[in-house]
């Protein structure tokens, strides 16, 4: 019973980075998403340096650890004269690395808008870009929602790797307790607890919107 | 050219290209692909007038398609010229040489042509509604009132009053057909363009697409239909072409092409399709 009593009285003093999370977070999706759908349209144009250095970002992104990414933008862009504070460092390092995975969905998905309604659309006088815009994006949103809301769950998740830029996020906050106190096993199990608290609720709505994606097309 | 010239397509040609991959020793020794090039379009001439309704025949290779999806530039092309109500379709012509125009002109250029696809190709995140609003409202930017103005009675016309807050997945294939059709004449164009609207259609469900355009092409609106539905094309069009290998064989009136066809791929085609009794000389 101590345990489960340790472990509830842990959970006040986590909770204050709760914040700090949904900030890391929603910042990087934003970021995560403007710059995928980028990538996917670059990934996709006929202009052939930009189909290079998208295709090249998105295998220094993949080929490197997200761990190793940020601490390269923490510790290694001050050396240029680039100092970032750590949670936009934070936001920066999730962001940009899962804008290249986000643009792998986003490039599907609009790939899997059926070609027919392109050249509907084009018969029909649309340019070829307001033909991106107005017929195959907004579809193709539909599609990703589902995908989106994955990587936004385990975005969630690698937050806990920015503790090693100093963002007083949950595990960084839980290293803190830790030092303090020595409860480990209740401070790190109400930190996984946390996380789950955060997550599960998270995929039931992804479930939702697959569902959805599904039955409208 | 007379005035009345819709559509004038002179001497097109188009070729398709494919490359495949060569085996890895012989592209280790030589080049990477090999292009096989089938010429579809071998130097065709058609022009269509104001109002007319024109059928296109022949059996599937013959370029009938291609010529069709040429004359929106759906296809780009090798040589020739193709005017649409006397714009150069595709291209700027400079020293006698095609250059390719901007997309934008194209665009501009296609919203006089309306084409109605096999596959119906509506915008499946869009109710019936939607469908032939969106392009009014995107290309001719018009105010929701007033798209919905010319929507709504262009919808009842193909008979789909009752069916306009459907999403394409709750109609059935000649509905959808009747959509697209809908979008498509909703924009005014100078021409309709049919690619075999039907093929794709159960049997059952061919009838009430095919009483919709027999309704338009009454109308007095120019059309150019590709078909394989024979006793339609009799019944409808005011002139019949018969396509074969890249080039029109023969052309004329419904009742001449039916009942007399000169051209031997024309007796063939008709007597394939039970329209004429079989002939023994056909090779």
């Amino acid at each position: 019973m101590d345990f489960i009593n340790n472990t509830l009285a842990v959970f006040p003093a986590l909770l204050v980075a709760v914040p700090v999370v949904v900030q890391l977070a929603l910042g990087a999706m934003v970021l995560a998403l403007v710059l995928g759908l980028l990538i996917a349209l670059a990934r996709i144009s006929s202009i052939k340096i930009l189909r290079g250095i998208a295709t090249f970002y998105l295998e220094v992104i993949r080929g490197t650890p997200l761990l190793v990414q940020l601490v390269y933008i923490f510790f290694v862009l001050p050396s240029i004269g680039v100092e970032i504070e750590p949670v936009p460092a934070g936001i920066l390092g999730l962001g940009l690395n899962y804008a290249a995975y986000l643009s792998e969905v986003f490039r599907s998905a609009i790939l899997s808008v059926e070609h027919g309604q392109t050249e509907a659309a084009l018969s029909l006088g649309y340019t070829p870009t307001k033909t991106l815009w107005k017929v195959v994006i907004p579809q193709s949103f539909v599609v990703s929602m589902g995908p989106i809301g994955n990587y936004f769950i385990a975005m969630i998740k690698d937050t806990a790797l920015t503790s090693v830029i100093a963002v007083t996020e949950i595990l960084k906050t839980a290293n803190i307790l830790n030092s303090q106190t020595f409860q480990t096993t209740a401070i790190y199990t109400a930190a996984a607890i946390l996380y789950l608290i955060i997550s599960l609720p998270l995929s039931r709505v992804v479930v939702v919107l697959e569902r959805k994606a599904r039955s409208s097309g | 050219m007379a005035d009345d010239t819709i559509i004038n397509v002179r001497d097109v040609h188009k070729t398709f290209v494919s490359e495949t991959k060569r085996p890895l020793w012989s592209r280790l020794t030589g080049r990477a692909h090999v292009q096989k090039r089938v010429e579809v379009l071998k130097g065709v001439d058609l022009t269509v007038h104001r109002g007319e309704t024109v059928a296109i025949l022949g059996s599937s290779g013959s370029g009938k398609s291609t010529l069709l999806r040429c004359i929106n530039k759906l296809e780009t092309i090798e040589a020739g010229r193709i005017y649409v109500n006397g714009h150069l379709i595709g291209y700027e012509e400079k020293d006698g040489e095609l250059i390719s125009e901007k997309a934008s002109i194209t665009a501009k250029k296609r919203t006089d042509i309306g084409m109605v696809f096999q596959q119906f190709n509506l915008f499946l995140n869009k109710t019936a509604l939607g469908n032939v609003m969106a392009p009014l409202r995107d290309v001719k930017k018009m105010s929701a009132t007033a798209a919905r103005e010319i929507a709504i009675p262009t919808l009842e016309l193909v008979g789909l009053g009752d069916k306009m807050e459907n999403y394409p997945s709750k109609l059935s294939g000649g509905q959808k057909q009747r959509v697209a059709i809908a979008r498509a004449l909703a924009m005014e164009p100078s021409v309709m363009l049919f690619d075999e609207p039907t093929s794709a259609l159960d049997p059952e469900l061919v009838g009430e697409v095919l009483a919709v355009i027999k309704k338009i092409a009454q109308q007095g609106t120019t059309m150019v239909i590709v078909t394989h539905e024979m006793q339609f094309a009799r019944e409808i069009a005011d002139r019949i072409v018969v396509m074969d290998q890249g080039v029109i064989v023969e052309q004329g009136p419904p009742e001449a092409i039916f009942t007399r066809p000169q051209h031997p791929k024309t007796k063939a085609l008709l007597s394939r399709s039970g329209m004429i009794p079989r002939e023994s000389t056909d090779s």
